[in-house]
């Protein structure tokens, strides 16, 4: 333990922390731009400095406390240091806060107007820079950037690309791939997760709500929506609730004020998901052929592979992420059961994920000519935006349930948004489907929480299958280079790209870190528990439907709508 | 092999020799620049994105990703230079050269830069050619320098 001095209070504190945790710790801010907790710290920004008692402006961010330190938060030197920083930066930056997508929500603008400037003793310097807008997810617009790093760090760090990066040094920085390229499919995997630790809106997702509004207000539209698994944990958040609140119904009300004709589950397309890829798993095994298979649900995961590991290609499962495989049903199933014309049908999805969107507009994704399957996808982001534009109080709705037909699912179902989801969805079902007996405990804890990567190891007709759980890239690379080398001793393999899986998606709630991630995650496996169904192979909607219309697991409709193949890139 | 393979091979395969295997790169050819294609490649083989080797590549004032003239004159901005006059010195290089910060002259012998401080502050101002240092300059010696690597072409 040290003792220092914060602004003359006394406080103790372990050895070796920073200036700034034990600041927090005490209850004393200190304002930051660059910093964001989990990833490393580069103290690129200079906006942390406080002063100490030998007269030093330290950057509170990096630098750790020692006996006998007096630091001042707060001295007229530390906040003129801070002025002239941030001066600098607006003085380099697009300030027109009004025209922004992060106003109100901007880290920059929260920042000039704590330390009250009114007026930049520099100037502005700043010159229009080109906007990358060419891929469906994403938009880079360097024109606000500030610098500060944070995007490298989650591309190259957590997960292990490094498609972004400073390019030249001094006041010609710029942060964007190499040669100025724009960002796309041959290395961008489209995670967004830049995006949801950019502090200003240099990275957004490509916000598509204008084109919702539009159908929304076309009477000869009917428009439905489907909602991801991890949605629930997370628009509460948005809406200014606490980390990790339920939403589900409040959200299904939501929609309905939005104008949505119906509002449907993805969950439903979860539970259709493990049926298949527990299908395709089972018979792969009984083959001996393309194992271990890795599940095909996460986008970010798929160009990854496509791009990086080619020759695994056939390593991932067919099946059609559950987003896809609700598109492919309401265009062909929902329309002819509802008899309505498949082109005035829209088909919106409401995802935490930016990847979606770059899924969505994959040119295998139209079951009926080249129209889209999902017509547009929104991030969680936008949701709130939407109910934002709308005036609604979210707070106050009524909690209305979902729609019928894809509105019963599962608790195997709900769990599909957190790391180790899938993975324990699809033990549930394929152990009692080989075993021909009940589970005894349906909870695989084992595939569970924050690790990087973890495992797990069940019986199937009488053998021992080793399964594994990546989430985040960085450690995905770690599991495919195993599968690549032959050294691989697992039979299924879950791999989400994002943190903690899709709840910590690259279009989720500014402020994501790892501890509402776990806040997220403890709610995912809350309505898992509460669920009446908690397999997905119980779930009676999902049985109607193969009598109805699929026949059976990977029968022939089940190919033509609910599976797809890869492309090699790069 | 190729030069660059050549070079590569020279170092153990990690990352840590980035910098070492783009100077000699540079080195070894006869126009002193990295091509995209290089980078494409360097990235290639220590396994990391092509983003990274451009991100160091353009950082260093030595290292660069444009192509430039036989000789690279670099005039010294840091303060000690400043003070004693690299201003009027940049003027003379630029008059010589008849081209302007960034610009290569039209016969593709000169490429002329900026730099931070080159070390050499005891000898300011100074000007760095290629990799030979010019220090104590006026714009009197400036002219004749870069006359003398005219001459020598
Ligand atoms: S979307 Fe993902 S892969 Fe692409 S630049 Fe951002 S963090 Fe990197
Ligand atoms: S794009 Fe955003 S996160 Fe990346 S350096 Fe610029 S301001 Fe920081
Ligand atoms: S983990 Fe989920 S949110 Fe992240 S890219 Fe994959 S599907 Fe999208």
């Amino acid at each position: 333990m040290v003792e220092l001095k914060i602004n003359n209070q006394t406080v103790q504190a372990e050895e070796g922390k920073t200036i700034l945790e034990v600041a927090r710790e005490n209850n004393i801010d200190i304002p930051t731009l660059c910093h964001y907790p989990d990833l490393h710290i580069h103290s690129e920004c200079r906006v942390c400095v406080v002063e100490d008692n030998w007269g030093n402006l330290v950057t509170a961010c990096s630098t750790t406390v020692r006996d006998g330190m007096e630091v001042k938060t707060n001295a007229p030197r530390v906040l003129e240091s801070r002025r002239v920083v941030t001066e600098l930066m607006l003085a380099n930056h697009d300030t027109n806060c009004t025209m922004c997508e992060k106003n109100l929500q901007c880290e920059l603008q929260r920042l000039a107007s704590n330390l009250g400037i009114q007026e930049n003793r520099f100037g502005s310097v700043w010159e229009k820079k080109e906007i990358d807008d060419h891929n469906p997810s994403v938009v880079r617009n360097p024109n606000r950037c500030v610098k500060c790093g944070r995007c490298i760090e989650v591309c190259k760090e957590v997960q292990g690309i490094n498609v972004i990066d400073y390019m030249n040094r001094s006041h010609e920085t710029s942060v964007e791939p190499t040669y100025g390229r724009y960002l796309s499919f041959e290395d961008c995997t489209f995670c967004g997760q830049c995006s949801s630790v950019c502090p200003v809106a240099a990275i957004t997702e490509k916000d598509e709500t204008d084109k919702v509004w539009e159908v929304l207000h076309d009477e000869k539209k009917h428009v439905i929506v489907q909602v991801a698994p991890a949605v629930r944990v997370s628009l509460g958040e948005e809406m200014g609730q606490e980390p990790g609140s339920i939403v589900t119904e409040q959200m299904v009300a939501a929609l309905k004020k939005l104008g949505f004709d119906r509002v449907f589950d993805t969950d439903f397309t979860a539970d259709l998901t493990i049926i298949e890829e527990g299908h395709e798993l089972i018979e792969r095994v009984k083959e001996g052929n393309a194992l271990p298979m890795m599940t095909s649900c996460c986008p970010g995961w798929i160009s990854y592979v496509e791009q990086n590991y080619p020759d695994l290609i056939d390593n991932l499962s067919t099946c059609k992420s559950p987003q896809q495989m609700f598109g492919a049903l309401a265009k062909t199933y929902y329309a002819e059961k509802e008899g309505i014309n498949p082109e005035d049908l829209f088909v919106v999805s409401m995802m935490p994920c930016t990847a979606k969107k770059f899924e969505a507009a994959r040119e295998e994704m139209s079951v009926i000519g080249d129209d889209p399957d999902v017509d547009v996808v929104l991030t969680t982001r936008e949701l709130g935006r939407m109910i934002r534009q709308m005036g609604i109080e979210f707070d106050r709705l009524d909690k209305t349930p979902f729609d019928n037909p894809f509105g019963i699912t599962t608790g195997a179902a709900a769990i599909f948004g957190a790391t180790g989801g899938v993975m324990e969805a699809a033990l549930r079902t394929v152990s009692e489907v080989v075993n021909e007996k009940p589970l005894e405990k349906l909870d695989f804890e084992t595939v569970r929480g924050m690790n990087g990567i973890k495992e797990a190891e069940i019986e199937l007709g009488g053998n021992k299958v080793k399964v594994a759980v990546a989430h985040t890239l960085s450690q995905a690379r770690k599991v495919a280079e195993d599968v690549r080398k032959g050294k691989s001793e697992y039979a299924f393999i879950e791999v989400m790209a994002c943190p903690g899986g899709c709840i910590g998606g690259g279009g989720q709630p500014y402020g994501t870190t790892n501890a509402t991630r776990e806040e997220r995650i403890r709610s995912t496996y809350q309505v898992d528990s509460e669920m009446e169904f908690r397999k997905s192979h119980e779930n009676p909607a999902i049985d109607q439907l193969y009598k109805e219309y699929l026949e059976k697991p990977l029968g022939h409709r089940s190919h033509k709508l609910l599976h797809t193949h890869y492309i090699k890139r790069n | 092999m190729s030069v660059l393979q050549n070079i590569l091979k020279q170092n153990p395969k990690s990352e840590d020799y980035l910098i070492e295997t783009l100077l000699s790169l540079q080195d070894a050819k006869d126009e002193p620049c990295i091509s995209e294609e290089e980078i494409a490649d360097i990235a290639e083989y220590y396994g990391i994105s092509p983003t990274r080797v451009s991100s160091v590549a353009s950082f260093y004032t030595l290292l660069s990703l444009r192509p430039r003239g036989k000789h690279v004159v670099q005039v010294c901005r840091d303060v000690p230079c400043y003070l004693n006059g690299s201003e009027n010195i940049l003027e003379a290089v630029k008059e010589a050269l008849g081209c302007d910060i960034g610009e290569t002259t039209a016969d593709g012998l000169f490429t002329l830069e900026e730099t931070s401080c080159l070390g050499n502050c005891d000898g300011s101002p100074s000007v760095r050619i290629g990799k030979k240092t010019y220090e104590n300059l006026d714009s009197q010696k400036v002219k004749e320098i870069i006359s003398g690597y005219r001459e020598a072409k």
